[in-house]
């Protein structure tokens, strides 16, 4: 495993960095005991608020705790800036190719993009070609993965452009960690990230269909066994709309409504927390019992606006990444500012060749994967992993890509031996309307089992307070 | 408000009233059951609870003979009793769940710690040591959950709803709870007639029953002073049924439901309203002793199923119909 870039220490345990001096000073006065009974009263709190996940694969209704750590990510003012700002431009580009694809296409007229790449991904939806989107905005909400490598340098890891979730704990961990150390807070400056409801119904209305002035937003989501329910019964009452499940909605002549106590009520901005798949039994899966029936067609006739649009994933795919740099350049002429990790596409012959030369180096991910499920990662596997995946790889190159094995960066956090470097990303939520906007930060996690690079809530992963250091 | 949200709001109210209407009654039977009495007169007791809440049937399935502690067990935690007080705390609590955003964080807050405390608790056989205690606790936490409610939530439909699944439920609750001495003997005649013979052993034990029914209802000093006379079974009936200032009476509870059906009003609720009104006006103007001339039971029975009439129409009109 190569050497990590420790978030706190200059030198695994060695000098601390300027920015964490504070922190470092207030953890050394406080005794052992409290540290853990704070920890206790934390978990009580989490538990009794309810802000909890399903899992999927356990009985219906089972929720579980997200281990939260107390020991903050600290972001400086400098480095914040320029990761934020290579947000932006990513985020505008990713938009800019969505529309591209689904009308004139240039991107792939100017080759830069082999055509089967787009036409034969499962997430290309022709329902969306030639359809008019409001200020041609698709990834309203875009929740981007974002590493540190050994050098100290972020990478994108995933633009996750279509139901991205996690923002909930990015504001309840602020709000836990205010509670519990009210008085660390007195010590930084940590910039604020409450207002994020209200940036996110700000957005929603804002894009709301021509001519509409007050428009009526709502949440939509599968229902209470969600493993993300919690997130949108959350988002919901922040913003003071109402929560819709698919069967309290119903299309009649291209417009959409609610059922409520007062008969049918018209809905303007769906942000809708249910895949593509499931929004229109009439157009997607007809055995969709979570969505609406004529959705679609209320959709193309521009008389419901749905965030994110349908048709996203054609540009979040892990087949698409690679081209993503390119994006940017093509769409606003200018240099990348966020970091591609260096990527290698199993369906090209010398890619694949190279990665089955170097499976127990690489980290090998489905390109349709997510949550942390059917990846390798070669250096932590057993040979009789690497084998299997091998078949697997062989079976079906396309349906894989493989990248270095990035020494994702640690901080330190509580472990049930005490304090110890953990390996974290940071996924911020950016926000497209009419400005790209976002919340200072976002949500660390961190991958609690000692070595492991998967930070995802169903592998075992946390969650920690992330402060953007104001000067 | 969506029609989903008002009925989740509307059963989460009705099941929490339940669950503490189900503790009171219990709790009388356990008070009951420390005065002296025939085994007889004990089982006819723990039979009349079952009896009342239309429950005989599937306890008799499960357990065939009839034991206090069985029908505590059956009333307090089985799963499988949708009745059960463990049963409604979950129910209460799962529909608040799906109405979280609706409800102020305190509310949600004490549903799921309610429902969280009282699994710890059944794990614990706090029941089975003290069940007084428990009931006592369950009583707590509906006022709690009540308190937060008024104490917390905006003043529009969503509280609406919560108050008129309250009352109906309450209203239901305390009629069957008056019900429980038909169930338990058809003696309400006699008992009157013995009251008056001060000195008839049953007549006192009537009084420890009837003032173990005001009790349950938190109304024994309220009848203190308002009558400020003896107990006898007439004024409890007209107590509990006809004076507004009750806050438990069938009076107070359609009170309230006439209210709140008022402010909720939509274009096909006219017929409802007409409905509950009817009811309300025939409770307001009732004498007790025409009443109990035509039989406290037959009212009580006829009221029962008025009351069920109107959650069905209230259903209809308002929330997600019923399926049947």
């Amino acid at each position: 495993m190569p050497k990590f870039y420790d978030e706190m220490y200059v030198d695994n345990g060695g000098t601390i960095r300027p920015h964490y001096r504070e922190f470092e000073a207030w953890l050394a006065e406080q005794p052992q005991d409290m540290i853990a009974h704070k920890r206790a009263e934390a978990d009580l709190i989490f538990r009794r608020v309810g802000i909890t996940f399903a899992v999927y694969g356990n009985d219906a209704g089972t929720e579980r705790l997200i281990p939260f750590d107390i020991i903050p990510r600290i972001i400086t003012a400098a480095e914040w800036k320029k990761v934020e700002s290579g947000l932006v431009q990513r985020v505008k580009a990713l938009n800019m190719f969505i529309h591209d694809i689904y009308h004139e296409q240039r991107i792939i007229k100017a080759g830069l993009i082999p055509p089967e790449q787009i036409f034969a991904n499962a997430q290309y939806r022709r329902e969306m070609q030639d359809v008019e989107v409001n200020s041609n905005i698709y990834a309203h909400i875009a929740g981007v993965d974002i590493v540190r490598a050994a050098q100290g340098e972020f990478y994108v890891l995933e633009d996750n452009l279509r139901v991205p979730s996690g923002v909930s704990y990015m504001l309840e961990n602020r709000k836990m960690m205010m509670r519990l150390f009210p008085e660390l807070f007195a010590r930084h400056k940590v910039a604020p990230v409450a207002h994020y409801p209200d940036m996110l119904l700000d957005n929603l209305r804002s894009v709301a269909p021509t001519g509409v002035t007050d428009p009526t937003v709502v949440v939509m989501t599968p229902g209470m066994y969600n493993s993300a329910y919690f997130e949108h019964a959350f988002l919901a009452q922040q913003m003071g709309v109402e929560l819709v499940e698919g069967q309290d909605l119903f299309v009649d002549n291209n417009v959409v409504y609610m059922r409520t106590t007062r008969g049918p009520k018209q809905v303007d901005v769906i942000y809708r927390r249910v895949d593509d798949d499931f929004l229109d039994p009439l157009a997607f899966r007809a055995d969709s019992s979570l969505g609406v029936p004529g959705l679609l067609a209320a959709y193309r006739a521009g008389r419901v606006t749905l965030t994110n649009a349908i048709g996203t994933g054609v540009a979040d795919d892990k087949s698409i990444y690679p081209y993503v740099p390119d994006m940017v350049k093509f769409y606003l002429s200018e240099e990348p500012i966020l970091n591609n990790v260096p990527t290698f596409q199993c369906r090209r012959k010398e890619d694949l060749t190279y990665t089955l030369d170097h499976l127990s180096e690489l980290v090998v991910k489905e390109v349709h994967g997510a949550g942390g499920y059917g990846m390798l990662v070669g250096p932590a596997s057993t040979r009789e992993e690497i084998e299997n995946f091998r078949q697997r790889l062989l079976a079906k190159p396309d349906g894989y890509i493989a990248q270095p094995t990035l020494a994702l960066s640690a901080c330190p956090t509580f472990v049930e031996s005490g304090i110890a470097p953990r390996h974290i990303d940071l996924r911020p939520f950016v926000l497209s309307g009419e400005n790209v906007a976002m919340a200072p930060g976002g949500l660390t996690r961190v991958a609690l089992k000692e070595g492991s690079l998967v930070v995802n809530s169903s592998q075992g992963g946390g969650t920690k307070d992330t402060w953007i250091l104001e000067r | 408000m969506l029609s989903r949200t008002a009925d989740h709001l509307f059963w989460m109210a009705r099941y929490t009233e339940r669950a503490e209407n189900t503790a009171r009654m219990l709790d009388v039977n356990v008070q009951t059951s420390m005065l002296p009495q025939s085994a007889e007169d004990a089982e006819s007791g723990w039979r009349a609870i079952l009896s009342i809440s239309e429950l005989q049937e599937s306890f008799d399935e499960k357990y065939g003979l009839l034991t206090a502690r069985d029908v505590i067990d059956f009333m307090v935690r089985d799963p499988h009793n949708t009745s059960s007080i463990s049963s409604c705390l979950r129910q209460a609590r799962e529909n608040a769940r799906a109405v979280r955003g609706t409800l102020t964080t305190e509310v949600w807050e004490t549903q799921n710690a309610t429902w969280l405390e009282a699994r710890d608790k059944l794990r614990e056989h706090e029941l089975e040591s003290d069940p007084s205690r428990f009931f006592e606790w369950v009583k707590y936490r509906s006022h709690l959950s009540r308190g937060v409610t008024f104490g917390t939530m905006l003043k529009d439909e969503a509280l609406s709803f919560i108050r008129l699944g309250t009352f109906i439920e309450r209203a239901d609750n305390t009629a069957r709870l008056l019900d429980v001495k038909y169930h338990n003997a058809e003696r309400l005649t006699q008992a009157e007639r013995r009251t008056r013979q001060r000195n008839d052993p049953e007549a006192q034990s009537d009084f420890y029953y009837w003032a173990a029914i005001l009790r349950s209802v938190s109304g024994f000093e309220a009848y203190r002073k308002v009558y400020r006379n003896v107990i006898t079974p007439e004024r409890v009936a007209e107590f509990l049924i006809l004076r507004g200032d009750m806050p438990r009476s069938l009076l107070a509870c359609m009170d309230e439901v006439v209210a709140t059906l008022n402010e909720i009003s939509n274009q096909t609720s006219a017929s409802t309203e007409r409905y509950a009104g009817k009811l309300h006006a025939e409770l307001r103007f009732d004498r007790i002793e025409d009443i109990l001339r035509e039989g406290l039971h037959d009212y009580l029975t006829k009221f029962l199923e008025r009351m069920f009439e109107l959650g069905n129409r209230v259903s209809s009109d308002f929330l997600v119909p019923l399926a049947t």
